[in-house]
């Protein structure tokens, strides 16, 4: 089974209702698959904290919410992990593709891979590291666990996960 | 009139409905005048109120009023296309544009100056967009309830503020009495 199809049966098997996205080429097979799933509401947003603005809503509203991005938007989305998602308490699974890692052609994207987990701890944000395909299996385990302790919580997938670009 | 003035306007037609209101002031105003639990009152997160109230409505079926300020539009201007691109029958984006920063002092917006938040709306695909005076806005909010579109109203009203409290309410308190409601 392909990473795409593991990530869409952890979401489905979690009941996740409503995702919203701003795409990123590793991103592209699972948003591809989102966007044509009748299981969950997919809004595709223009910046990450308007993204979390509609999760936020999307939970009140009774749908178990997450939200797919790249790991620089963590610059962006401070300010509404800690003023919205944090104060509230509202769950939210990141699932985050994370640029800059070894393998990574682009050496801009480096720069936000240096701040990335340093930002997500300072934010006391739980944070998992998919490396190997494997390591995928844990997913559905770790949307759980968002939505029980009502947190933001993330998934960081590298270049070696996605097996390149 | 001011927004406060606005917001007087509108309580008979919104008191039980579902509302999302915008950090600082028109929180705090809604909150004075008329605290529900219907209320969505935002503590922080300058932008996006517009953004909950629409995830809200794409996510059940109760009329949503996403009460927000020129100011919070324009930081988050991203959100129209959204909003227009995913029209609901049951979303209504109330813009109290009074051309001014309200919380912060009255500075001057954009939209205060050059920049029509009405023609923005449009032109990012929003097909039904009411600009108005501040004293039609109950007028518009009301025909916007009866109607099963996505409405977004820009209520053009004079920049100034009442002295308000503080919302003390605990974030999850808020947030989960809201839910109640949006659940009951």
């Amino acid at each position: 089974m392909s990473v795409n199809d593991v990530i869409m049966d952890a979401m489905i098997e979690n009941n996740v209702g409503f995702v919203t996205t701003v795409p990123c080429k590793q991103l592209a097979g699972v948003i591809e698959k989102i966007e044509q799933s009748d299981k969950m509401i997919h809004v595709p947003s223009n910046r990450e904290d308007e993204g979390m603005g509609l999760c936020a809503g999307a939970f009140m509203g009774g749908r178990r919410p997450a939200i797919i991005m790249q790991n620089t938007a963590i610059g962006v989305t401070i300010n509404s992990l800690a003023t919205l998602i944090q104060y509230y308490r509202i769950p939210l699974p990141m699932l985050i593709s994370y640029r800059g890692e070894i393998g990574e052609p682009v050496a801009c994207q480096v720069e936000m891979a240096v701040h990335t987990k340093a930002l997500l701890d300072q934010l006391c944000i739980p944070t998992y590291h998919f490396h190997k395909e494997e390591d995928a299996d844990e997913l559905p385990a770790i949307l759980n666990h968002a939505y029980m302790a009502r947190k933001p919580v993330a998934v960081l997938m590298d270049a070696s996960f996605w097996k390149g670009y | 009139m001011i927004r406060s003035d606005v917001l007087k306007t509108l309580i008979p037609l919104i008191s039980d409905e579902l509302v999302v209101t915008n950090i600082g002031l028109p929180s705090q105003e809604m909150h004075l005048l008329d605290d529900q639990p219907t209320n969505f009152y935002m503590l922080g997160t300058m932008g996006l109120a517009s953004s909950i109230g629409l995830g809200l409505a794409m996510a059940q079926p109760k009329k949503v009023i996403a009460i927000d300020g020129d100011g919070s539009v324009l930081m988050n201007l991203g959100t129209l296309p959204t909003i227009a691109n995913n029209q609901v029958p049951n979303f209504i984006l109330l813009i109290i544009d009074n051309g001014s920063y309200g919380s912060t002092g009255d500075q001057t917006t954009y939209a205060g100056m050059r920049t029509s938040l009405a023609e923005v709306a449009r032109a990012c695909g929003c097909d039904h967009v009411v600009e108005c005076a501040a004293e039609d806005t109950a007028a518009a909010v009301e025909a916007a309830l009866g109607a099963e579109q996505t409405t977004v109203i820009v209520s053009k009203c004079e920049s100034g503020n009442i002295k308000v409290p503080v919302i003390e309410l605990d974030p999850v308190m808020i947030k989960e009495r809201f839910m109640a409601s949006v659940a009951d």
